[in-house]
């Protein structure tokens, strides 16, 4: 921190003050970037007011949506014309900024459309090695103590393309666009499990959503009683139907498949299920001929959302780089930044607070001198826990014998330390270094 | 986070903090579901072959179940690559492939070659199967369903009847094939 607000001081009174004081003063850089229209009127000369500073704007809507001039901050679609398969939108996170993803780009997969639950119908039932089965309804669950968390989802497939034995060029929404972070709001699994009594028996949970695909996954029961939750609320407001409206199971750090939506039915068992998702899908065979399953937390992991292809560098001067890092161990405690390939790395700032299983914005400030530059960011946390570079995740997890289409699955939990490669006319690509 | 479950420990000698409450952490709204209730509700089927409901299937009845119901999407007999609209994505895996697994390629894993387990495969097809219609199959029909994939796979026998006796007993070429990512997480 200390060492980067040094650095800042260097180039203090280029211009860029004003973004340096927001940081130091641990206040939250928020808004759509990248728009690079600054207000007409220089200040020399008289004013003169746009058309929406003359006439009276537009009535206020009941929800409010975006302007019409940040229409580009959207979620991409893999499955736009609903085919009958999997569809999942990825959050353009290259646009945004901060810690926390807005409910309507968080990242979505639904494996049979999105569901149009009534929640005077929908019931959680939770039951198996159990003293008391009971069923809890949304109007039940809200009368409970609530708990507030942030917390990260990742797809166990973000970033699957990386296993390309090349780089592939595409920019970081479709990249790392199936992880997001949300403030949930619900009550804690623990809570309806006290009431419910526990079977001594009891190791595991299945939970099950009521989906088309009607979704199953095992958890270990520890984590259930560790800090699950069935969460109602995403970001203070009921859960989107994309996310699991009206309640999901979420937890934190965890897999995001395993989060599952549309929650139905909890029921402890002695073993896991090895439902589909875990006999298959969500598995990670390994070079060894061995195969991992039962992934079940994110590792630590980061990259670079600014710049990142598709946001080149415009001219010489001083940019901040950004991004986000999260591990689904506990809290970051360290990002470190390099603009040369790995060869020397400085520490960047961590924008506060600096949160459990949730996303941490890290900034540094950067010179760009006009040559080629290679930028990269590595993730520490709290349990020393360290992001790989490629050469030692590859290593370990192994790489595609060719490149796979960039919206497909051919392994998954990948986060290694990503590479963008910055040219001598500030365009941006991905690249191996 | 903390805060909360600190206020809930300072709650558990007291009931304090205007929880008009009798249990410790909740209020106790939980509403008592009986065992017929549940049975509606229990579809979830284990490796061992718990959960297994009563009923059976050949694979020539699953042969006509399949053409009927999944080739439109898994491809005549089960084979795969079948594109649904313009994209010219495969709507849905093949589910019967004699692949062999390649590297650390999933889309090279199998049933046949992968999967450790026979019984969440009756698990999957009911709860989820047909994509377009799931939960419609009769439980005969995900039996002969099934029996159909394990035999066009060369798992069983194609004469063989499965059933909650000898569904768990199929023997899957990959069952030691798997290690937990994280061991610590894996409850003992």
């Amino acid at each position: 921190m200390r060492k980067t607000k040094s650095t800042a001081d260097q180039v203090a009174g280029n211009g860029l003050l004003h973004r340096r004081a927001l940081l130091a003063g641990g206040i939250a850089v928020a808004g759509a970037a990248g728009v690079g229209a600054s207000l007409p009127g220089a200040a020399a000369e008289p004013l003169a007011e746009p058309d929406w500073g003359l006439l009276p704007g537009d009535p206020v809507p009941a929800y409010q949506l975006p302007s019409k001039f940040a229409k580009n901050v959207v979620r991409t679609l893999a499955n736009p014309n609903f085919e009958p398969r999997t569809s999942q939108s990825r959050t353009p996170h290259h646009l945004l900024d901060g810690a926390i993803t807005p409910n309507g780009v968080f990242f979505t997969i639904v494996h049979g459309g999105v569901p149009e639950i009534d929640p005077a119908v929908h019931q959680l039932v939770i039951h198996g090695l159990v003293k008391r089965p009971l069923e809890f309804t949304l109007d039940t669950l809200l009368r409970y103590p609530m708990a507030t968390q942030a917390a990260f989802v990742e797809c166990g497939g973000n970033s699957a393309p990386l296993f390309s034995p090349k780089p592939i060029q595409a920019d970081v929404q479709a990249l790392h666009g199936l992880v997001s972070c949300a403030e949930w709001t619900g009550v804690k699994l623990s809570t309806l499990l006290e009431e419910t009594g526990i079977d001594p028996k009891a190791r595991w949970f299945i939970a099950e959503g009521a989906d088309p695909p009607h979704i199953m996954r095992s958890v270990p029961l520890a984590k259930g009683l560790d800090d699950a939750m069935i969460a109602l609320f995403q970001n203070g407001e009921p859960l989107m139907p994309g996310n699991g409206y009206p309640m999901r199971l979420l937890l934190p750090g965890y897999e995001g498949n395993m989060n599952v939506k549309y929650l139905r039915r909890i029921k402890l068992l002695p073993e896991p299920a090895m439902s589909y998702y875990e006999s298959q899908v969500y598995t990670a065979p390994l070079p060894n001929g061995k195969a991992y399953q039962f992934y079940f937390i994110n590792d630590v992991k980061s990259f670079i959302t600014k710049p990142s292809p598709g946001r080149a560098l415009r001219e010489p001067g001083l940019y901040e780089i950004s991004g986000v890092a999260y591990s689904g161990k506990g809290r970051i405690s360290k990002v470190t930044v390099s603009a040369d390939g790995g060869k020397t790395w400085a520490e960047a700032a961590l924008q506060g607070p600096v949160l459990s299983k949730a996303f941490t914005r890290f900034r540094m400030p950067w010179r760009w001198d006009g040559s080629p530059a290679t930028l990269q960011s590595r993730a520490y946390d709290e349990t020393g826990d360290v992001q790989p570079t490629r050469a030692e995740f590859i290593a370990a997890r192994g790489e595609l014998a060719s490149v796979p289409p960039v919206m497909g699955f051919a392994n998954h939990h990948f986060n290694a330390v990503v590479s963008w490669a910055v040219d001598s006319k500030g365009e941006v690509t991905h690249a191996y270094a | 986070m903390r805060m909360r479950n600190t206020l809930l420990l300072a709650a558990v000698p007291a009931f304090a903090i205007g929880l008009a409450s009798a249990h410790a952490e909740g209020p106790n709204l939980g509403k008592p579901i009986s065992p017929a209730d549940i049975a509606a509700w229990d579809i979830d089927v284990e490796p061992s072959g718990a959960g297994l409901p009563p009923g059976s299937g050949t694979a020539a009845q699953g042969a006509k179940v399949f053409a009927d119901n999944c080739a439109l999407c898994h491809g005549d007999g089960g084979r795969g690559g079948v594109a649904m609209g313009n994209s010219g994505a495969p709507a849905a895996p093949a589910v019967v492939d004699d692949q062999k697994l390649a590297g650390i390629d999933e889309r090279t894993t199998t049933i046949a070659n992968y999967w450790p387990y026979a019984p969440p495969l009756f698990d999957y097809i009911r709860r989820a199967m047909p994509w377009t219609a799931p939960r419609s199959l009769t439980d005969n029909e995900a039996y002969a369903l099934t029996a159909y994939i394990l035999a066009e796979n060369k798992l069983i026998d194609p004469a063989q009847t499965i059933d909650a006796q000898t569904l768990p007993k199929v023997r899957m070429p990959n069952r030691g094939g798997f290690i937990p990512r994280f061991p610590d997480e894996m409850p003992k």
